[in-house]
């Protein structure tokens, strides 16, 4: 699915955040969007999501316009926000409960299981999981979700650097299968690099972007990742320019 | 836990009352000043049959109070935490119910609504409403955004928003609020008794305190005892029975502290 944005608002109060933000993501595409904290990646997230609501702007996926929540994204935050008192098949069911199709949605999710690594944790309680766990379940979660577009905020932020560079090396696997459009929000440089076909860097607050890196052209791998290190310095100092 | 933990509180009371004995007797403090606790006990079980009717009204009218405290609780609950203008006219005028003695109250519901259980019911709902509005109203209340933004992204409407989750992340509050509701419904229905009435475990103790028959009042508060605590334990097997979640998880924890 497509995305386009195009001239973006918003502020709270008198402070903007996004000013005449505008950029566009093509159907299938893996794009990143990296910048300082409170740059606006989050309210980002959050008003394609529909949680928020933008002052002024114009959002459409694959050319319609769309307004508050859509449907045609799913939000996964950077908490697991797994409901405590469900179990996993129940708790990665959840879109399929609210749209009246459960028992469906339980097979689909059965065949899911082991592909997620979670075997055999269908009954199990989330406080019986690992950080790792969890953070793959509530990412099944937004799999089965109908929604064309992924919005991650910081899915991997929670979590300790070994199992977080086990999850980027599953994501890396797992993406070109999900066959939907990522947007990911990350503080992590390298997640970026990693993972991402284009990175958006935005500016301090009401900036917008300041630049745009494209690496789809090359053949990402954990090895190739190690060799960045002048494409890393780069990013590095457009996040630092003043 | 180990035995010295569990045995301690079962010690402590035993030296309590072996104390109480030994006052009572060595300075010959007679019956009706100050029954000893075996005086207590023997005439708790040769009246038990009657204690036993008795408490079958007195659990029949605190029963009914908390089912229509548990109704009124719950509808009110949702109301104030889904309309803020509603908490906000609703919640002093709670609270200042709770002012109010009881005791002042009981005689005017007689005045109302006659002899019958009625007045009695009324009591205990007066009672134990207000903590079961409380515990669900708050539990209602402290859901973490997050999870609310999530289920709303999702396409959820208010409904199932109120459903799937508000409504199960509120039950363990509620269940406090149940407990200590349930803890209450005998008392409440002891004091609605103690007022006017011709039968219930209010009725027997009136009746024993005139006849300055102490060791039948106190096997009687006894009883009161006895029964509120079974209130309370039905209430837990119910917590057990509806979160399955909380039975798992205190499991596991049992076995963390082995």
């Amino acid at each position: 699915m497509e995305l386009s944005v195009t001239n973006l608002n918003f502020s709270y109060t008198d402070k903007p955040i996004l000013k005449e933000l505008s950029f566009s993501v093509r159907d299938g595409e893996f794009v990143s969007i990296l910048g300082p904290s409170g740059c606006g990646k989050s309210t980002l997230l959050n008003i394609l999501a529909g949680i928020l609501k933008p002052q002024s702007g114009q959002i459409l996926t694959n050319g319609q316009e769309i307004h508050g929540i859509s449907g045609q994204f799913a939000y996964m935050p950077q908490n697991d926000l797994l409901f405590p008192w469900r179990t996993i098949l129940d708790n990665v069911c959840l879109y399929g409960e609210l749209h009246q199709r459960k028992e469906e949605m339980k097979e689909k999710a059965g065949a899911q299981f082991a592909r997620f690594g979670l075997e055999g944790c269908e009954d199990k309680y989330p406080h019986e999981l690992s950080g790792g766990m969890r953070q793959r379940a509530a990412f099944l979660r937004t799999a089965l979700c109908d929604a064309g577009i992924f919005l991650l905020d910081e899915p991997f932020g929670a979590l300790d650097v070994i199992t977080r560079g086990d999850m980027q090396d599953w994501l890396c696997e797992l993406r070109t299968n999900l066959k939907r459009t990522i947007l990911l929000v990350t503080h992590d440089t390298d997640e970026a690099i990693y993972l991402s076909d284009r990175i958006l860097i935005l500016g301090r607050p009401g900036e917008g972007i300041r630049e745009e890196i494209c690496i789809s052209e090359e053949h990402r791998t954990r090895d190739w990742l190690y060799e960045q290190g002048q494409l890393r310095a780069r990013i590095h100092r457009i996040i630092k320019f003043v | 836990m180990n035995k010295l933990s569990k045995a301690a509180p079962v010690a402590v009371i035993l030296i309590l009352m072996a104390s109480w004995e030994a006052i009572v007797r060595a300075a010959g403090i007679p019956l009706y000043v100050l029954p000893a606790p075996s005086d207590m006990l023997k005439s708790f079980a040769s009246e038990f049959p009657t204690l036993m009717g008795h408490a079958g009204i007195t659990v029949l009218e605190a029963v009914a109070g908390m089912a229509i405290s548990f109704v009124v609780g719950i509808v009110m609950g949702v109301l104030i935490d889904a309309m803020p203008t509603f908490k906000k006219c609703i919640y002093p005028i709670l609270v200042v119910t709770q002012t109010v003695p009881v005791i002042v109250l009981a005689p005017i519901f007689i005045i109302y609504m006659g002899f019958g259980y009625a007045p009695k019911i009324l009591t205990v709902v007066l009672m134990c409403f207000f903590p079961i509005v409380v515990s669900f109203s708050d539990g209602l209340g402290e859901m973490d955004e997050g999870y609310l933004n999530l289920v709303r992204t999702y396409g959820g409407s208010n409904f199932q928003l109120y459903r799937i989750v508000k409504i199960p992340s509120a039950m363990i509050s509620l269940l406090s609020g149940l407990k200590v509701a349930a803890t209450y419904s005998i008392s409440g229905a002891v004091v609605g008794e103690w007022i006017a009435s011709q039968s219930g475990l209010g009725y027997y103790l009136i009746r024993a305190k005139n006849g300055y028959m102490l060791d039948k009042v106190f096997a009687c508060v006894l009883m009161i005892i006895l029964l509120s605590l079974l209130m309370n334990g039905v209430i837990k097997l119910f917590g057990y029975a509806v979160l399955p979640s909380a039975r798992r998880r205190r499991r596991s924890t049992n076995k963390r502290i082995r």
